[in-house]
């Protein structure tokens, strides 16, 4: 076995992943450790000032409710929510982060992240949620408060984590290695809260040379959320709730300035404007179909009945919207310029802030945004809970939140904790509380970690775990490179070889199956339960071979794990795509074999590994609403 | 647009006490070749061109070369990020320039506070309020079911 030395640190809250929900978790914990004498440690497979998905920056906060001034009520906020997932939505979580949400971004000011504001001192708003900001640095901002507060001794950067440790049915930490250096790390902790945000190329993405990883999800998010709570053996809910944006093709620039603040249409090939055109579509899904504004995924499936009917490319019609907003100012040229100036810079601040490629193939195919359409296009599906997705695990709500019906079915004890003792989750780890975004998912881990130090108090003991099982774990996960060390020189080409399969080619018929047998974009997102089965028997094979994985050194060790992580992401999402004998999502993906939405499936899809048998359950929830 | 190291430029960070753009790729892609000092991008087809290692790199040795699947040649997009502004230099294929300058933060780096100056809660354990409420949301109290 590869010769690593073992390293062992002891805690009381262990938090797990590096982004906006662990930087929240850690400025809580940080506070509430103190006070009860007990100590929090953060573990990240990055570097915390530019890991997860907002390592490149942000142009807006997506959540911002304004409950101080009255612009808005959690009512308000938790009908938005429930009607953009077609009624699917666990009302209490999505309360119980909507009435922190400003806290934290008033924090975020504080720390130093500049938002945009009027002349009376008002946020300037994108829509009606969303706060326009100067965000590059907004991941640094937010990541060196969480430093302040937990302490650089307890933040361990570059530490890759594979999976949970377990006492029984309680958890008792987390396993995973360094990529810098031969270490092993056994973490041990009295409560453990997963943010390891969500999951990107288990299917198939568009571009499959070097703009591979030029997906709208970042890259280096890998299911190890799903992975690290499924196999504790925690319940799942909403995992056939993958997300697909709606963003300028190729490079997958953001819609939101277009479409909200410069009032953009977009239209087909023949100039026709779908939403009006397929208006009558709306009409199968009520009475989702008929709110205003119109759910994502129904705005979505309006533009791919145009797709599908060759009636593509869509078109961002930005030239008509610059127009529109010249004809404003048609009669003071001298207003108008300075108009013009200002929103050009707005228009390629939202790209450079946030996905900077945009401005690049902006720039290559010499783009002026005010003669010339770009295109749009549906993305490939992605896991991401936390935007206009859902999945993640079943959570408890808060108890003030329930009434005298969700309390037997959305509390058990302690917010935000999974359904394994000592586990709690936040950000895109949590499901069926869609629409928290970058701040919501910090609140989320804020609301997390301080029911994990009350957790812990209450539970004050360390878990037990023997040597054996931890020799037996540390086996398993360096077992890759002894495979490639075995074998390599067995072939004169380390790529072919018939005794191992490396990280990349895994990778590959992963995204394969995926695109072809569970609605990806090769097959218009469309799917049934024959092919569903299909694409069972082959993730089967593909499992059998994940113990065949080899890696030459320990980035190639890190893919391999963030690949078999992705691959029980899929497998997840394929059950509960079948389970579920309705087409809810027409945007999202379409059972093609039950084409309509059904009144007995307005319930949540839940799921469960059991680490005993390792069979798989299902069941359904009941949707129960809190607001009206 | 995956990134490049420029070998004339890249000095290997021999003065730093850790390789900057390697410190910094959210995906672990910049690594440095022992042998040569330079700095390289392992496995161009999962960057996602996120310019932290252009943005860190003290010499500014790394660009940005669009993936050739889909991005047309000629064009530069170039940061410069200082410590309370970035500026951007955008070059077209068809050679025009632009260049844009954005705020990034509002403090002197590092000198983020938790609690942001807000008087620390109602220290009970087992309720919502959270550190820094309910001053940080600006209500007497968290809301809750009437
Ligand atoms: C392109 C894009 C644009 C967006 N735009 C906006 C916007 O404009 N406004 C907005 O409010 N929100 C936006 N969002 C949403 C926002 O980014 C997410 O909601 C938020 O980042 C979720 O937080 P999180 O903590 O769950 O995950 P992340 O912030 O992604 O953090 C995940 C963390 O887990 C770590 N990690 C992953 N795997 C492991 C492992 N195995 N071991 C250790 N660590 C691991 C990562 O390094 C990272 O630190 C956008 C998202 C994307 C992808
Ligand atoms: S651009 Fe981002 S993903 Fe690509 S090598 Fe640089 S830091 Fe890594
Ligand atoms: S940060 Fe710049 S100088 Fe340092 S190793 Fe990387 S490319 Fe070379």
């Amino acid at each position: 076995m590869a010769n690593f030395e073992t390293v062992t640190v002891n805690t009381d809250l262990l938090i797990v992943g590096g982004g906006m929900a662990a930087c929240g978790a850690a400025v809580e914990a940080a506070y509430w450790a103190k006070k009860n004498g007990l100590n929090a440690v953060i573990v990240d497979k990055a570097a915390l000032d530019r890991s997860g998905a907002v390592a490149m920056g942000l142009s807006a906060i997506n959540q911002y409710v304004g409950l101080k001034d009255g612009d808005n009520t959690l009512t308000d906020y938790v009908n938005y929510v429930r009607n953009d997932l077609m009624g699917i939505t666990r009302e209490d979580l999505v309360a119980s982060i909507a009435r922190h949400v400003d806290g934290t971004v008033h924090l975020f000011e504080k720390w130093g992240l500049p938002i945009w504001k009027d002349e009376d001192g008002k946020y300037v708003h994108e829509g009606r949620w969303q706060l326009m900001i100067n965000g590059e640095s907004y991941k640094v901002v937010v990541a060196e408060a969480a430093k302040n507060a937990i302490g650089i001794d307890n933040l361990y950067e570059r530490v890759f984590i594979v999976g949970p440790l377990m006492d029984g049915d309680r958890v008792a930490g987390a396993v995973g290695f360094s990529v810098r250096e031969e270490k092993f790390y056994v973490f041990k902790a009295k409560a453990v809260l997963v943010a390891m945000g969500g999951a990107v190329h288990v299917f198939k993405p568009r571009s499959a040379g070097e703009g591979l990883g030029r997906a709208w999800y970042p890259p280096w998010n890998s299911g190890s959320s799903a992975y690290f709570t499924l196999k504790a053996g925690a319940e799942m809910t909403c995992q056939e709730v993958r997300f697909i944006p709606v963003r300028f093709k190729d490079a997958y620039g953001p819609v939101g300035a277009w479409f909200l603040l410069f009032k953009s249409r977009a239209t087909n090939g023949f100039g026709e404007n779908y939403m009006q055109t397929n208006a009558s579509e709306l009409e199968k899904w009520v009475p989702y179909g008929k709110v205003k504004p119109v759910p994502a995924n129904l705005r979505n499936w309006l533009m791919m009945l145009d797709v599908m009917d060759g009636k593509g490319p869509i078109y961002m019609r930005t030239e008509e919207a610059i127009a529109n907003i010249a004809e404003q100012y048609k009669d003071d040229p001298k207003a108008y310029k300075k108009k013009m100036k200002e929103l050009e810079s707005e228009a390629w601040e939202d790209f450079l802030d946030m996905t900077i490629s945009q401005a690049f193939l902006w720039a290559a195919t010499n783009v002026a945004p005010e003669e010339r359409s770009s295109e749009i296009a549906a993305a490939e599906p992605y896991f991401i809970g936390s935007h206009s997705g859902a999945s993640g695990a079943w959570v408890s709500g808060p108890e003030d939140l329930q009434t005298d019906e969700t309390r037997g079915e959305y509390f058990w004890g302690y917010a935000h904790m999974s359904t394994v003792k000592g586990l709690f989750c936040a950000g895109d780890a949590s499901g069926a509380s869609s629409h928290k975004f970058s701040s919501g998912s910090h609140a989320e881990g804020r609301i997390a970690a301080k029911a994990a130090v009350k957790f812990i108090i209450d539970n004050n003991t360390m878990p037990n775990v023997s040597d054996e099982t931890i020799e037996g774990l540390k086996k398993e996960i360096l077992a890759p490179l002894d495979r490639f060390a075995q074998f390599s020189k067995n072939t004169t080409d380390p790529d072919v070889n018939p005794d191992y399969i490396r990280p990349k080619m895994f990778m590959f018929r992963l995204q394969k199956i995926m695109d072809e047998y569970a609605g990806g974009v090769t097959s218009q997102f469309m799917t049934s339960k024959v092919m569903l089965d299909k694409g069972l028997e082959l993730l089967a094979f593909l499992k059998e071979d994940s113990e065949k994985l080899a890696a030459e050194n320990l980035h190639e060790l890190m893919r391999c794990w963030e690949n078999i992580h992705r691959m029980w992401q899929a497998e997840a999402h394929v059950r509960t795509i079948l389970f579920r004998e309705e087409t809810r999502w027409p945007g999202y993906y379409f059972r093609a074999d039950c084409p309509e939405m059904k009144d007995d499936w307005k319930v949540f899809a839940n799921c469960r590994w059991d680490p005993a048998s390792g069979e798989w359950e299902m069941k359904k929830r009941p949707v129960y609403q809190i607001f009206d | 647009m995956p990134s490049y190291v420029n070998p004339e430029k890249c000095d290997g960070c021999k003065a730093l006490d850790k390789t900057a753009c390697q410190y910094i790729c959210p995906n672990d892609l910049m690594v440095l070749d022992k042998a040569t000092e330079k700095a390289y991008n392992q496995d161009v087809a999962m960057c996602w061109e996120c310019y932290n290692c252009v943005k860190i790199c003290p010499v500014d040795a790394i660009e940005m070369r669009g993936y050739a699947d889909f991005v047309p040649l000629g064009a530069t997009v170039t940061p410069m990020r200082g410590s309370d502004a970035i500026m951007w230099t955008v070059k077209f294929r068809n050679g025009m320039l632009k260049r844009f300058k954005f705020p990034i933060r509002t403090t002197p780096e590092g000198s983020a506070v938790p609690d942001g100056g807000w008087d620390t809660g109602t220290d009970d354990l087992g309720d919502a309020t959270l550190f820094t409420e309910p001053g940080s949301i600006g209500l007497p109290e968290v809301p809750t079911l009437k």
